[in-house]
């Protein structure tokens, strides 16, 4: 067990909670998307990266090479990127719509107004 | 930035070659790095291009919203119609190889419809979104 | 990359937080190069770096604000993620190291794929023939994920007919 032999996970997991810590630590909501997608890339490095072979090539048969690297996690990623896109697309939409709503997208001014609507309700 | 004649002049000459990479990546995709997602997204990238340059409603005139719209649901339609002809020729549901009487050329039709139906889909919904976002913040045009 | 991420998450500016996504996802991809992972490059510079700073930039237009200054001092969340990034450090110990060959990931199915895949589809980009071959039923689905995205998205902001202002 080397140090260098892990330091692709090290990198990944830095990642990981850089993306987390922007998503607990930070009120805008749209910055919080973007540590989502932080988060969300740091993922697919954990996935792709146990697949490379040194010495091995990308996923394309060809007669000139014999050792490939993993193609199925390329596989799985790419659907995850598309996907991660689709729900990035679907949290702005919201954003716009919550600006709209409340005339604000910071954490703290939106649970403010909620709890005084609540008790200008009771 | 419609008045800025560099920028017109160059995304003019740009343009073509976008559309005609977007579908090499399409078509290449058996070969080489590429497939139905990247096509998609290159193809949505450049109207985008041109909207930003020309303006909204001249992109709107050029891609109009219901060609927009049905693009989003034809695309999978014709992926899970690739699938009902693998029922109607007797296999299962998306097998490839009863398309034709040579599996591997069963399997080269298959690919190509799914991934064509997929850059569809992905292309119209980029596009949409960005059409969406782009209608609500205009005041008046 | 770690550099870019520290930057974003202290920097206040809406827009600079965008454009410094754009980069990160930029330099994911030319990583994901390196790591012989060449359609998920493509696909990661393209999407990551072209449509999502396009969307994010939409959005910023249409909210027009400035992140406020945080209120309480990030302790908390910051131990948690340490503590978190430790546990997972921990964690990662037990994996295989990198590139190793006899690792579970490379022995399962795919030296099948590997093997037979360009002889069975006649398609000699594994990843495609994976995709929409031997996993379709996976991109069908991730079709539909797209299609009820953009669907989504309309219905969320869909403007009424009569009213010039927020809908409620």
């Amino acid at each position: 067990m080397s140090v260098a032999g892990h330091f692709a996970y090290a990198v990944t997991i830095f990642l990981m909670i850089a993306g987390l810590f922007i998503v607990i630590a930070r009120g805008n909501l749209i910055k919080k998307l973007v540590g989502l997608g932080i988060f969300q890339t740091s993922v697919y490095l954990l996935y792709i990266a146990p697949g490379k072979l040194i010495g091995g090539t990308a996923p394309i048969v060809s007669e000139s090479f014999s050792v490939y690297s993993n193609p199925l996690p390329h596989v799985l990623i790419l659907t995850a990127i598309v996907v991660g896109v689709a729900t990035l697309a679907l949290g702005l939409a919201l954003v716009v719509r919550i600006r709209e709503a409340y005339d604000s997208i910071e954490e703290d001014d939106i649970l403010a107004a909620d709890r005084a609507a609540g008790d200008a309700e009771l | 930035m419609k008045r800025d004649l560099v920028l017109r002049v160059v995304a003019k000459v740009f343009l073509p070659f976008i559309l005609i990479f977007a579908l090499y990546v399409q078509f290449h995709g058996d070969f080489g790095p590429g497939g139905g997602f990247q096509a998609g997204v290159i193809i949505a990238a450049a109207v985008i291009f041109y909207a930003l340059i020309y303006g909204l409603s001249n992109a709107r005139r050029v891609v109009p919203e219901a060609l927009v719209e049905s693009m989003m649901a034809a695309g999978v339609l014709i992926y899970a119609g690739v699938g009902v002809l693998g029922l109607l020729f007797g296999g299962n549901y998306l097998d490839y190889f009863v398309l034709d009487r040579n599996p591997v050329v069963g399997q080269h039709r298959g690919i190509f419809w799914v991934e064509v139906g997929v850059a569809i889909t992905v292309s119209g919904v980029m596009l949409k979104i960005f059409y969406m976002f782009a209608d609500r913040g205009r005041i008046d045009k | 990359m770690a550099v870019t991420v520290v930057v974003l998450a202290r920097n206040r500016n809406l827009f600079a937080v965008i454009v410094l996504s754009g980069l990160y996802s930029f330099l994911m991809a030319t990583v994901l190069v390196a790591l012989d992972a060449v359609d998920v490059a493509m696909t990661e510079a393209s999407v990551g770096a072209g449509v999502s700073t396009v969307l994010l930039l939409g959005a910023l237009h249409l909210c027009r604000s400035e992140e406020a200054r945080p209120v309480h001092k990030a302790w908390l969340p910051l131990a948690i993620s340490i503590a978190c990034g430790v546990i997972l450090v921990y964690g990662s110990l037990g994996l295989p190291a990198f590139s190793d060959p006899a690792a579970p990931i490379h022995t399962h199915v795919v030296p099948r794929y590997l093997n037979d895949g360009p002889k069975e589809t006649g398609v000699p980009n594994v990843v495609t023939a994976v995709l929409a071959s031997y996993r379709g039923y996976d991109t069908l689905g991730e079709t539909t994920v797209v299609f009820t995205a953009g669907a989504g998205v309309v219905a969320l902001l869909r403007r009424r007919r009569a009213r010039k202002d927020a809908p409620k």
